[in-house]
């Protein structure tokens, strides 16, 4: 009886689990799916959301299919936690058999994820992650976003061509901070420029007063800060109430601090402030201006530059796969996007074949208002810009 | 010389402006002998109601600021009345778990409806910018605060010590049974007293958006720094966490001026050395309750 039972068993699931995988593997080879970890809860939030955004809006305009393939989805928040970020990268790989990861909101999680997709073979697409070190931890990234080097070495060498000799320095104690701190220095001074006062904030800094007095007291040509997104209102906010744009100080830096997210609600302290950076939504091109407006008219705000970033991201995906025909060979497909050229809402782009970083215009902007709203208002174009941080090896 | 007072008024200003946020928790903790971890989390209301009032409906600043106060207060009443009533007699410890599960769910709540970025308060041009005072550079804003926290203070003080219901909220704390008996309302007191704290703390929120900066994360960034006011100033009396907070606002502020390389840690140091040579902190209670 009880053998008899057994065998019934035996019969039934040898019947169906053939019958699984073969749907199984059907359902696989027309679909791609592209597991996306993202900051959507925590501090970093507005990158994930920003990121999330543009790719909708990237698959609303183009579609949801690519060579014969149906793109798939599949969006997990990590809040910025490397922990949950290996571990959510792990899931997607192993359980939902992705073809590709990204997204990434900061350096700490790209790298977390770097080894699986060594192991994996799958593409990593970096869309906001910005040390310069992360495409060099495992050959299956590609970043689409921008390395901290590339806009500290050219507000550098911008300062020192526009008469700024003396700087003082304001800068985030982190790693991104000690990034563009770093950089900034080794070309100002190298073009001959003189750093006159040098602070490092803590990074859950509550108020800036004691440190922007010491600025103010150093009398510098120009103060060079960098801090994290979020608190570039507060800081610009107490830089106009200790009357440092009145004793002619300027603020320059990378434009992260200007970020088109929350530059209009910074008030007119902002106004002036010169920063280099990849991406303004004010960028005059045709495309851009189409992109901004289909983006507004979706989310009903404005993008920054982490939008730009997935936009990108999601483009190099689209392509790539078209090049392979629809092959989904993590190998094939990092080739092909090597080299790759394309034109971005932020202008002229491309992959190094041989890093696998970003290579992009950085544009020299000044904050000005246009129609009643603050912009970062590009005046000078500095092409092609490689990343300097591993260009000099 | 110009900068050692412009620092001086930073260090009293920024001083005051923790005393607002952390006196309703030396209430609470104090006078009532509730660890109310969440009281960071009536800040973040007041200053989002303000927020909410002057950007979006358009309310003038100083119209939006009482509204912060009363709003947090009304909230505050309501949580006390259906949830923190209950735990007045437990142990610390499950004070301090459901305070800390407050806080990260009023994180997730506020995340949820007003998103997570930075909230900037419009300020009216009056309080933008600095003025000069015989060379020395006083901020608009800051005089304000320093203002209106020297007022309540000078308030708070002398309702504690001179009118009846400071002297029956004294009472309640000192003996709550021989105070029912004697007729006074003592749940009643306490609701009165946890209200005020939270509203007070609802405008130190509202005050704070423009210095500290305002986002969900407001309880948990803060807590650390109302919880050394009240350790350092001791939690007996308004006093003690006054001159606490002022103590600590200057030696922030100062150190970070002056040794911008340790001056985060300065805070932490001077609450390490007080704590060592007065365990119950500046004006604490000798006798353990």
């Amino acid at each position: 009886m009880f053998n008899r039972r057994k065998m019934l068993l035996w019969g039934a699931a040898s019947a169906v689990l053939p019958g699984l995988c073969a749907s199984m593997t059907a359902w696989a080879d027309d679909a791609v799916k592209i597991g996306l970890i993202l900051p959507m809860t925590g501090g970093q939030a507005s990158t994930g959301k920003q990121i999330d955004n543009a790719i909708k809006l990237y698959m609303q305009q183009k579609g949801d299919t690519v060579a014969g393939k149906k793109i798939e989805i599949i969006l997990k928040d990590d809040a910025a936690v490397p922990d949950n970020t290996k571990r959510l990268a792990q899931e997607l790989i192993v359980n939902d058999k992705v073809n590709f990861i990204a997204g990434f909101g900061v350096t700490p999680a790209a790298l977390a994820a770097a080894p699986l997709a060594t192991q994996a073979k799958i593409p990593e697409v970096v869309m906001a992650a910005g040390t310069s070190i992360i495409t060099e931890r495992s050959p299956y990234i590609v970043r689409t976003s921008f390395t901290l080097a590339q806009s500290s070495t050219i507000v550098g060498d911008w300062a020192v061509k526009n008469g700024i000799k003396k700087v003082a320095t304001l800068t985030s104690d982190y790693a991104p901070g000690n990034d563009a701190l770093t950089f900034f220095k080794q070309h100002f001074t190298a073009g001959g420029g003189e750093i006159v006062e040098e602070v490092k904030v803590p990074l859950a800094n509550p108020d800036f007063a004691p440190f922007l007095q010491r600025m103010k007291d150093a009398k510098p040509d120009a103060m060079f800060v960098f801090v994290p997104a979020g608190q570039g209102g507060n800081f610009m906010k107490q830089y106009a109430e200790r009357g440092l744009d009145k004793s002619g100080i300027k603020v320059i830096g990378p434009g992260d601090v200007m970020d088109d997210d929350l530059l209009n609600n910074m008030g007119d302290a902002a106004l002036g402030a010169v920063t280099a950076h990849l991406y303004s939504a004010a960028h005059p091109s045709q495309m851009n201006k189409d992109f901004v407006a289909a983006y507004k008219k979706a989310f009903g705000n404005r993008p920054g530059f982490m939008a730009v970033s997935g936009y990108d991201g999601i483009h190099l995906i689209y392509e790539a796969l078209k090049k392979t025909n629809g092959a989904t060979d993590g190998d094939r497909l990092i080739e092909a996007m090597k080299g790759m050229k394309w034109e971005s809402p932020r202008g002229p782009i491309s992959i190094d074949p041989e890093t696998r970083d970003i290579v992009q215009n950085i544009y020299i902007r000044k904050v000005e208002k246009v129609d009643g709203e603050l912009y970062n208002v590009e005046f000078a174009t500095f092409e092609a810009v490689k990343d300097s941080g591993k260009t000099k090896k | 010389m110009a900068s050692i007072l412009t620092n001086l008024f930073d260090g009293v200003a920024y001083g005051m402006l923790l005393f607002v946020l952390a006196c309703g928790l030396a209430v609470t903790l104090g006078l009532m002998n509730f660890v109310n971890l969440a009281h960071g989390a009536f800040a973040m209301a007041g200053g989002y109601i303000c927020a909410v009032l002057v950007n979006n409906s358009g309310w003038p600043f100083f119209a939006a600021l009482p509204l912060a106060f009363v709003g947090s207060a009304v909230i505050g009443v309501v949580l006390e009345r259906t949830l923190y009533r209950h735990l007045y007699s437990r142990s610390h410890l499950d004070q301090v778990l459901f305070s800390i599960g407050l806080v990260f769910m009023s994180v997730a709540a506020v995340d949820y409806i007003m998103g997570s970025s930075r909230v900037f308060i419009k300020l009216p041009a009056a309080l933008e910018g600095q003025i000069d005072l015989f060379g020395v550079g006083i901020g608009r804003y800051r005089l304000m605060i320093v203002v209106i926290c020297g007022l309540l203070t000078l308030a708070l003080q002398l309702i504690l010590a001179k009118t009846r219901f400071g002297s029956r909220l004294r009472a309640a704390v000192d003996d709550p049974r021989a105070a029912i008996g004697l007729g006074i309302n003592v749940p009643q007191v306490f609701a009165f007293t946890f209200a005020f704290g939270c509203g007070l703390a609802g405008l130190g929120g509202a005050l704070s958006a423009e210095i500290l900066g305002l986002d969900p994360y407001f309880p948990l960034k803060f807590m650390i720094y109302f919880l050394i006011v009240v350790t350092v100033g001791g939690s007996s009396s308004i006093t003690g966490p006054f001159l606490a907070s002022l103590l600590l606002g200057i030696a922030d502020v100062a150190g970070k001026y002056y040794v911008p390389k340790v001056g985060p840690f300065v805070i932490y140091t001077v609450m390490i050395v007080i704590l060592l040579w007065r365990p119950n902190g500046l004006f604490g209670r000798t006798a353990a309750r």
